[in-house]
């Protein structure tokens, strides 16, 4: 019989909303090695789920050894710490290794194409743009522009918000990955 | 040979001599080898009673329990014994047919992804890709099953492919990367636990399902012995620790003794051996225990510090760190061994005026208290007992007494009802020169009923006593104290009638109804051969005391 409350307790859903709006921690970025079998990710992100933490971006890839790939993973702060989490997660019989990635000891990139609508003397400026963030136009007709974008997350950011105005048509990005710095591995 | 053949040579490696099942369209190759594959199959005529029943044997004997079911409803039909399986850390292995791969995700006749199911509810899972992935998966499946921390594994076999020829060459290196369980425990921790234990003046040894598990009774008890220290067990630890015992303080937590409760509360030191700080145990986390370090001697590095943060954390064995804690405390110097004499007082006073105790009936009717003091007494403690879900599951921990490891099987994580009887059975079939009873509900009871049939074919010999009280007990306990005695669908009746039930079973039914006969009427059921299922009538409204109230403190105990 699980917590039955009694007969007084009414629970107000403010309250309730409260308790689920609480966000602790700080982001975090996992750098997982994972063995390539069948089911991995849903495992992981199953974990994730259940301790209420949202993915807000995933990469997977390949890595040097074909029986083994890189999951990486960017998730908020939830209302559990993340060590719960990536105690489940070294659980998993795939996975092999996990990194808790600190910010400041790693080198973090995105890649990102946008979609712009450039007609007329908007063109240039969204080409100015695109020069001084060093990005990429690797499509070009008539009346729009896709321009690729690489780099962390807040510069991929800061490029949306200066091209938004000129009319974005659609935006996709792949989300980070993550290197750690200096000589040993991730 | 033919894959599934494989599976067989595989089963027998793992000196598998029992299977529990029942066949279907999909899993019909499996099937077909068992015809004549010399492994016992008992045939079970539900798939969950199959589930319980690996789960009974694998508590009861300590080797993996294993269980067979068809695809689609086959396989959801095992989700529940596999879902308890995994909050007991049972070690189980759970083979299941799958439709043809071609039908795969086509909502092919009985398809269900059970691996997609049960990802949260196994320890691992196989889906079979490829017939040449089956012997090395059977035997991934046992490693995992029975190492480490305990718990189910499905390995999920599609039909075409149980069907494929393959060579078969015996696996004898399991290597899994990514799994690694730590067994031996760091040295300087257990040294440090050694000298915190040296220097408490309130300790509490906390004794759970990861001892028996480990097989460090024995360890335990000498730890025990060194310095005269006070021991309590979680439900699923009860006979890590021989009780009765002048230092053993009862069972802990929502219906624990206060003795135990009371100790946990005020103690200096905690040692957890095995044990994971459940909410039926900590109560409300923040007052659990505040005076308390905490050695954590846990298999599982998430169990550390997840509910309680531990002072001394030991990841590892407990049969290997608790030998090792024990040769480190003799090698320390200058303990004072007379320490523990004022926390003994302490807690014998608690022991004194707090004993366990009910109001026993004036004439013949049955407490169901009573019913568990005599079935102690009819058995003389010599017995495998299972128990449902409920108050008389509450009662049997509280009044039978386990002097051993497991002879005491629960279901205590899920508290799936329905678990007492195929549970028992499965501990017969490993266990068959034991007495095996089922203190069972009459609620509980009847969701695994079926199983009586198997038992009765099968000369399966187990007791079944029905604590009958006409009610869903342990729910209408809660609405009478909680919810103003608004008694909501919880009056069973006298229903069905269990005398004629077990006649039509083909097992002997009695119904007891005397107090003062009770003793000699259960020594004569347990006498009978064959199974027996008895309807003791007992009093209808009781309620489990001591209790901690949901959300409430140990020392705020009522009852
Ligand atoms: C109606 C009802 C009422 C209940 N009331 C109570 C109550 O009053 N008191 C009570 O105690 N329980 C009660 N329970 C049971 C409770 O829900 C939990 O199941 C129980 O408390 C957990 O026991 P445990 O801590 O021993 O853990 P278990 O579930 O037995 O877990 C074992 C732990 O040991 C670890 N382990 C496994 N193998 C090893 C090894 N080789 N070495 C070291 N560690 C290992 C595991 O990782 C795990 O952490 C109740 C259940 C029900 C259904
Ligand atoms: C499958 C399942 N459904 C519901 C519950 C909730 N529950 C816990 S105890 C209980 C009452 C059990 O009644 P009975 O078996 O007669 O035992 P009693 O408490 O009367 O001794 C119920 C319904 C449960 N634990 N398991
Ligand atoms: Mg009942």
């Amino acid at each position: 019989m699980g917590d039955p409350g009694t007969k007084q307790d009414l629970l107000s859903l403010e309250d309730l909303e409260a308790a689920g709006a609480l966000r602790t921690g700080r982001k975090h970025v996992l750098s997982i090695l994972v063995e390539n079998k069948p089911g991995v990710l849903t495992r992981i992100a199953g974990l994730f789920a259940r301790r209420g933490f949202n993915i807000e971006t995933l990469t997977v890839g390949p890595t040097d050894d074909d029986q083994i790939s890189r999951v990486t993973l960017t998730v908020d702060g939830a209302l559990h710490p993340i060590d719960q989490v990536t105690k489940q997660l070294h659980k998993l019989i795939n996975v092999l290794k996990i990194r808790d990635l600190e910010p400041e000891g790693t080198v973090a990139r995105e890649l990102a194409l946008f979609k712009v609508a450039a007609e007329g003397p908007a063109r240039a400026e969204v080409m100015q743009v695109c020069d001084i963030f060093r990005g990429k136009v690797v499509d070009v007709t008539r009346r729009s522009l896709i321009v690729e974008v690489t780099g962390t997350t807040d510069k991929v950011e800061a490029f949306e918000r200066m091209v938004r105005p000129f009319g974005l048509i659609e935006m996709m990005r792949t989300g980070e990955i993550a290197i750690s710095r200096g000589r040993t591995e991730t | 040979m033919r894959a599934v053949d494989a599976v067989i040579e595989c089963l027998k490696a793992e000196g598998v001599e029992v299977v529990f099942g029942l066949p279907g369209g999909a899993n019909l190759p499996q099937y077909d080898a068992f015809y004549d594959a010399g492994i016992r199959h008992v045939l079970v005529r539900h798939e969950a009673g199959g589930g319980h029943a690996a789960a009974g044997y694998a508590k009861a004997t300590g080797k993996v329990g294993v269980c067979f079911a068809t695809s689609g409803p086959g396989a959801t039909n095992v989700v529940t014994p596999i879902a308890d399986a995994m909050m007991d850390s049972v070690p189980t292995v759970f083979i299941t047919g799958q439709v043809r791969t071609d039908l795969l995700g086509t909502d092919g006749f009985q398809e269900v992804d059970v691996v997609g199911v049960t990802m949260p509810i196994v320890k691992h899972s196989f889906m079979i890709q490829h017939p040449l992935e089956i012997p090395r998966a059977i035997h991934e499946a046992f490693h995992l099953a029975r190492t480490g921390r305990p718990g189910p594994v499905i390995v999920d076999i599609p039909t075409d492919l149980a069907r494929a020829d393959i060579p078969y060459e015996p696996v004898t290196d399991v290597h899994l990367p990514g799994y690694q369980p730590t067994h031996d425990g760091n040295t300087k921790q257990i040294r440090q636990a050694a000298k915190a234990l040296a220097s408490a003046r309130r300790p509490v040894l906390y004794v759970g399902g990861g001892a028996i598990n480990a097989g460090a009774s024995d360890e335990v008890r000498e730890l025990a012995r060194l310095d005269n220290f006070p021991v309590t067990c979680t439900l699923m630890g009860l006979g890590a620790f021989p009780a009765p015992d002048p230092q053993w303080l009862g069972m802990l937590g929502m219906h624990g003794t206060r003795t135990a409760n009371y100790a946990m509360d005020e103690a200096d030191l905690i040692v957890a051996i095995g044990a994971r700080f459940d909410d039926r145990i900590t109560g409300k986390l923040s007052e659990f225990a505040p005076r308390a370090k905490f050695v954590h001697i846990d298999i599982d590095p998430a169990e550390i510090s997840k509910n309680i943060p531990a002072h001394i954390p030991i990841v590892g064995d407990a049969k290997n760190i608790v030998a090792k804690l024990v040769k480190e405390y003799r090698a320390l110097e200058g303990v004072d061994h007379a320490r523990l004499e004022a926390w003994w007082e302490r807690i014998r006073g608690w022991q004194e005026k707090h004993p366990l105790r009910y109001e026993d009936s004036e004439g013949t009717e049955i407490k169901p208290q009573y019913l568990v003091e005599a079935l102690y007494e009819a058995t003389g403690g010599d017995a495998i007992v299972t128990t449902d879900i409920g108050q008389h599951q509450m009662w049997c921990a509280q009044y039978f007494h386990f002097d051993r490891p497991r002879r005491w099987l629960q279901s205590g994580g899920l508290g799936t009802m329905g678990f007492g009887l195929p549970a028992a059975m499965g501990a017969k079939v490993g266990m068959p020169d034991e007495t095996v009873i089922c203190l069972a509900g009459d609620g509980s009871v009847q969701m695994n009923m079926q199983e009586l049939a198997t038992c009765a074919q099968d000369g399966i010999d187990i007791k079944i006593f029905i604590s009958n009280n006409g009610y869903l007990g342990m729910v209408r306990q809660w609405q009478e104290l909680f919810w103003e005695k608004r008694y909501s669908q919880v009056d069973m009746g006298q229903f069905p009638d269990f005398v004629k039930l077990a006649d039509a079973y083909g097992a002997t039914g009695f119904r007891f109804e005397n107090k003062t006969t009770l003793v000699e009427d259960i020594k004569q059921a347990i006498a009978t051969p064959g199974p027996v299922m008895v309807d003791v009538r007992v009093t209808r409204e009781e309620n489990v005391y001591p209790m901690i109230a949901p959300g409430a403190a140990a020392r705020d105990m009522v009852g």
